[in-house]
């Protein structure tokens, strides 16, 4: 799974397409995987731009909550952009917009997480 | 079959509080506003009408317990945590005491699921026959210490029906009070079982205490094959998905995201959710089922699952 990585200054936005089932959501924690080791403090944000995921489950959504337990336990900060609205309903059935910081937009997001990065963002 | 709830609630009974009460009263007068109900017969159509079942009724508090009728005279039950005592009295009531034989299936022993066997009427009166089965070596023990001192002041063993105790195989095929039954091993602590019944074509599957983390695709299809094309799949959705796989992950319970997923892939027909947590009011369970027929709609394929939600008194004919 490609998660066509772009980097922003210190925050590397990642875009998971299509649908993230119990049978790619390996694939996708395997994508994610080299990514989160560098969201530490002093390290990578990490913005997850879903605006090309048409659909998450329960196996995909386990894989970014344990993301984003790592992540925090590095002293590093992952949020979520640009759902989609049936994505958006999906967290938030599940609960996970109590869990997750989510942002409407990429640029909100990286404005949010790092304004160096927003300003790489706007000039790019 | 007809499947009969006496207790939807897990872990741990609970009851209305007064102050409970007083909101759904508060929030029926405020939408009777302008009514005139001045007759019982009028009231009563005005609260099946115009109020959602959080109002005018209750989930109900009772911990697992759940009977399926057959039409034989023998009581199969899943669980005898504290609706059993409910149930007993519905026995009582209607077929009196004693010259009755019930199957109780056990899908393990955890205090919320064998509270009610104490309370269990029928099981203290000669001419009963009562018939345990599980797949726990500990079965048997579990029911003794419960009764036995100081926990209790009837000791198991002044319970004056038939009591045995029949240990299953996982995984095996049983023709059990009419019905082809067959457990599965689930994730909880100490282990869980499932169980599968069959009859005249029709199937249900009584799934509680059950964790799924979803990490691996082999157990995952084996819950798929086990839920396959199932009438009625009552499962534990206790917890939300957020909950489940992080500050309750391996705690032993699922969600209702899961079961909509599990029952999707398995073409069941009906997802009934189940075990609710304690710490939920009316509302909250109300909005859950809201949200889980929401959540079926929107990533439904070529299969609907029907979704409701458990509560004590409910009855669903499959």
């Amino acid at each position: 799974m490609d998660l066509m990585p772009r980097r922003f200054a210190d925050t590397v936005v990642l875009r998971p397409a299509g649908r993230v089932n119990h049978i790619s959501s390996e694939e996708f924690k395997g994508a994610l995987q080299p990514f989160l080791s560098d969201c530490a403090t002093d390290g990578d944000r990490v913005v997850l731009d879903c605006s090309a995921l048409e659909y998450i489950s329960s196996a995909g959504l386990r894989v970014l909550m344990l993301a984003r337990k790592q992540a925090k336990t590095q002293g590093g900060t992952l949020v979520v952009a640009a759902l989609q609205p049936m994505v958006r309903e999906i967290f938030e059935i599940s609960r996970f917009t109590v869990v997750f910081e989510i942002f409407a937009s990429v640029r909100e997001a990286l404005a949010q997480v790092s304004p160096a990065a927003a300003a790489a963002f706007d000039s790019a | 079959m007809l499947i009969r709830f006496w207790g939807t609630r897990g872990s741990l009974p609970v009851a209305l509080t007064a102050v409970d009460v007083r909101d759904k009263l508060m929030r029926a007068l405020v939408a009777a506003a302008g009514q005139r109900l001045d007759t019982p017969d009028k009231a009563r159509a005005f609260i099946d009408a115009e109020l959602e079942f959080a109002v005018s009724g209750t989930f109900g508090g009772n911990s697992s317990c759940v009977q399926i009728e057959t039409g034989s005279d023998d009581y199969v039950l899943c669980d005898v945590g504290s609706g059993a005592r409910d149930f007993c009295n519905h026995v009582l009531a209607t077929r009196g005491p004693s010259g009755h034989r019930f199957h109780v299936f056990m899908s393990h022993v955890h205090w919320d699921h064998i509270m009610g066997f104490p309370f269990f009427i029928p099981a203290y009166t000669p001419g009963n026959h009562v018939c345990i089965y599980g797949a726990h070596a500990e079965l048997e023990e579990a029911f003794r210490r419960q009764n036995a001192a100081p926990s209790f002041p009837v000791d198991f063993s002044e319970m004056g029906a038939v009591i045995e105790f029949v240990r299953l195989e996982p995984e095996q095929s049983y023709e059990i009070a009419g019905l082809r039954v067959r457990a599965k091993r689930q994730r909880h602590g100490g282990d869980s079982y499932g169980y599968r019944f069959e009859r005249d074509g029709k199937a249900v599957v009584y799934s509680t205490d059950s964790e799924h983390k979803q990490d691996e695709p082999a157990e995952t299809q084996a819950f798929v094959e086990f839920f396959a094309n199932a009438d009625l799949v009552i499962f534990d959705a206790m917890y939300s998905l957020a909950d489940a796989v992080s500050v309750k992950e391996d705690w032993g319970h699922s969600s209702n995201i899961v079961g909509v997923e599990l029952c999707q892939m398995a073409r069941a027909r009906h997802l009934c959710l189940y075990h609710h947590e304690p710490m939920f009011d009316d509302t909250t369970i109300a909005r859950v089922l809201r949200e889980t027929r929401r959540l079926e709609e929107i990533t439904r394929a070529d299969h609907r699952v029907e979704i409701s939600a458990a509560w004590d008194g409910l009855e669903i004919a499959v």
